[in-house]
């Protein structure tokens, strides 16, 4: 990774006294995917506004390349996007979609202003097409197209620019799974051959583990946790971030020493310290890191309440001492049952009590739309209902 | 016809077959015919057409005060629209409002007020005369009268005296006419502009921007393009009721500016009576409307074309 190319210091969003964003403060380096991930109404949209140009903080600066950009409208701004809706222009087919920001005149560095030769903007509207494989397609109208078309137009119409930065603003949140899959690794793909920076803004939390160099949680108008996505699974900050991305039992416990720490009275190895002596902690513990075993073995004991087969494993809720866990497990162990499990030292992660504290990471309320629950309201597209590990 | 509540249409297709079907067929059959009157039946003829020639100049001057006045609303229209749809939802409201306002009164009344304000002894010409702007003309326009008297000397032109005018002559002028025109219709110009541009979709305009657009180039290749359809339905509908008025050209024209709505009166109601004569000029009238129609049509294609409706 490279130097850093956009710099958000201390920028607040406000709209008539509500604070939309507080203190947010993000370094971006160049040719990096990241990915700021939350659920709607976090701030990442707004976030993602401001850098594009088309909101002004109402304090603190925006940094690129090291020169404040604060009133510098969007036009001006070597960054491009992908609009959630896509905003193609009805009135214009796929090539002059895509060949609009090329037709625009540019002021060279003289200051004057200069049009590209046709030959030029036909080579780089084609060159464009073949990347995102719509070759044939130029002469299309945009509403002819199907919604995952009409997405690589979009892409297509903001990379022929060239820009240092390209934004998305949930592009793929109106395609349907499969084809977001393949959408994945298409941009993924194309970050990689354009070599250019991805600021990609998504409520979709495997999406963001599947594509990003960094994932920015946030919450609240405020950044929970920047991180690696292995970081950010394994290691997260609070409980919102443990429960936002994917599964977690969300326990509290007693910081007994360093490596130990204390959950319904039994005292638990983990690889965790740096905690005051007896602080009361919340403990993370991923679904599929809980190995079941026969009762008596068991480091605790509980009693399965519910099953549900999802292909790759069972997800089965079990109740300790009235505290309801899910547990991921290839192996069926039918409703009513006693089991014991065991948990090694490194599936056991702790965490500093945090405004989040209690909020999260109890599955008594488990139902089938456990994932929708867990995402808050984030609109009304079907969610994956994936963390196969 | 596979829905039962279907039905319920049929009185609906009856009344338009009898008001509007059977009535165009009459139309048509006596646009073709002659004579009827003067014994002997009907004869089918198309001289109907071919003599109409003769009112070339009234064709002539409905067009060209038709046009003038639809360029007219157009050039104010527009920008109103544009500016009513970037102001707030309150503002939006009571311009609607203002604009619908005087649509509610009734056509004659409105075009008799007019009467009243540009006759020769009306209110304009009172004003006109009370703040002096008469007497100030009778003392400014001599001067340019030799100047021109000048120049004609030079270049062989007749010479032509100052008469002082007691009033400007403002009814019963071209004038007059199109001013009518341009208020009776303005609001059919502005409402299907304002509504395709208060709906144009915000992230087009962002899109654009983020392109590298400034606001001239976001107007030139997205608004004005995307507003296009606003713009051809409100061009048909200010020019076909202009071209075909027959009540504007009477009163503000007084009969020195026929158009060809008089002349089809004329032909029903009127001295001149030939009804085959009226019917064969509103069918030439018709083909220029449905002609409109299909241009318009043509540019409109796609989502707009429910503004038209």
């Amino acid at each position: 990774m490279s130097k850093e190319l956009i710099r958000l210091t201390d920028c607040v969003m406000a709209f008539d006294d509500e604070v939309v964003l507080d203190k947010i403060n993000l370094s971006i380096k160049d040719k990096e995917f990241l990915t700021l991930l939350g659920p709607s109404g976090c701030g990442k949209t707004t976030t993602l506004r401001i850098i594009g140009g088309f909101q002004t903080p109402t304090s603190g600066d925006v940094l690129f390349d090291g020169v404040r950009i604060n009133s510098v409208p969007p036009h001006k701004r070597t960054i491009n996007t992908v609009f959630q809706k896509y905003a193609l222009f009805p009135h214009l087919n796929v090539y002059e979609n895509i060949a609009f920001g090329l037709r625009i005149p540019k002021a060279d560095a003289a200051g004057k202003k200069v049009k590209l030769a046709e030959e030029e903007i036909d080579r780089r509207v084609m060159e464009m097409l073949e990347i995102v494989n719509l070759k044939g397609f130029e002469k299309r109208r945009t509403s002819q197209l199907s919604g995952g078309q009409q997405q690589r137009v979009a892409i297509a119409r903001a990379l022929v620019n060239r820009p240092k930065v390209l934004l998305l603003d949930e592009p793929l949140g109106a395609l349907d799974l499969k084809l977001r899959k393949d959408m994945q690794n298409e941009l993924k793909r194309i970050q990689k051959a354009m070599e250019i920076t991805f600021i990609y803004v998504t409520h979709d939390q495997e999406e963001a583990l599947a594509m990003s160099d960094t994932v920015v949680v946030m919450d609240g108008g405020r950044i929970q946790q920047i991180g690696s996505p292995e970081d950010i699974y394994n290691e997260p900050k609070n409980a919102f971030v443990a429960d936002f991305i994917g599964e977690s039992n969300i326990i509290d416990g007693i910081m007994r020493s360093d490596g130990l720490v204390e959950i319904f009275n039994r005292r638990f190895q983990c690889l965790d310290g740096g905690f005051g002596k007896d602080e009361v902690v919340d403990v993370v513990i991923r679904p599929e890191d809980v190995d079941i075993v026969p009762e008596d073995q068991g480091q605790l004991k509980g009693t399965v309440t519910s099953v549900t087969f999802k292909g790759m494993q069972y997800d089965i809720i079990v109740d300790f001492y009235g505290f309801k866990w899910l547990i991921q497990t290839t192996d069926l162990s039918p409703v009513g049952s006693r089991i014991g499990i065991k948990i090694d030292p490194d599936g056991i992660h702790v965490m500093k009590k945090s405004e989040y504290s209690g909020l999260f990471g109890d599955y008594s309320s488990y139902s089938e739309e456990y994932e929708e629950i867990s995402d808050a309201s984030c609109g009304p597209e079907e969610e994956d209902s994936g963390d196969e590990e | 016809m596979r829905n039962k509540l279907s039905w319920f249409a049929v009185p609906y297709v009856v009344w338009m077959a009898v008001i509007v079907v059977i009535p165009i067929l009459i139309m048509v059959v006596y646009a073709f015919t002659a004579g009827g009157s003067g014994g002997g039946g009907l004869q089918i003829t198309a001289e109907n057409f071919t003599g109409m020639s003769v009112y070339a100049s009234v064709f002539l001057r409905s067009f060209r005060l038709a046009l003038i006045a639809t360029l007219i609303c157009l050039l104010i229209g527009y920008p109103v629209s544009y500016w009513m749809a970037h102001e707030g939802p309150g503002f939006q409201r009571v311009a609607m409002a203002l604009i619908m306002l005087p649509m509610w009164m009734n056509f004659l009344l409105r075009t008799y007020s007019w009467m009243s304000i540009l006759e020769n002894n009306g209110l304009l010409n009172q004003l006109f005369q009370n703040i002096g702007v008469i007497a100030l003309y009778n003392q400014i326009a001599p001067f340019f009268v030799d100047i021109r008297n000048v120049f004609a000397a030079h270049f062989g032109g007749a010479q032509i005296g100052f008469v002082p005018i007691e009033h400007f002559q403002m009814i019963n002028t071209p004038g007059a006419v199109v001013l009518g025109m341009v208020y009776n219709y303005l609001p059919f110009m502005i409402l299907p502009i304002y509504s395709v541009i208060v709906k144009l979709d915000h992230s087009l305009l962002e899109a654009a921007r983020d392109l590298g657009a400034d606001r001239r180039l976001v107007f030139r290749k997205v608004i004005f393009p995307l507003s296009l359809p606003g713009v051809l339905s409100g061009v048909t509908m200010v020019f076909v009721p202009s071209v075909s008025t027959f009540a504007i050209s009477r009163l503000l024209g007084g009969g020195t500016q026929m158009m060809l709505g008089d002349l089809i009166e004329q032909q029903f109601l009127g001295g001149a009576y030939d009804p085959h004569l009226g019917a064969a000029i509103s069918m030439v009238m018709m083909v220029i409307v449905v002609v409109c129609m299909v241009v318009m049509n043509h540019f409109g294609e796609g989502e707009e074309q429910a503004v038209i409706l």
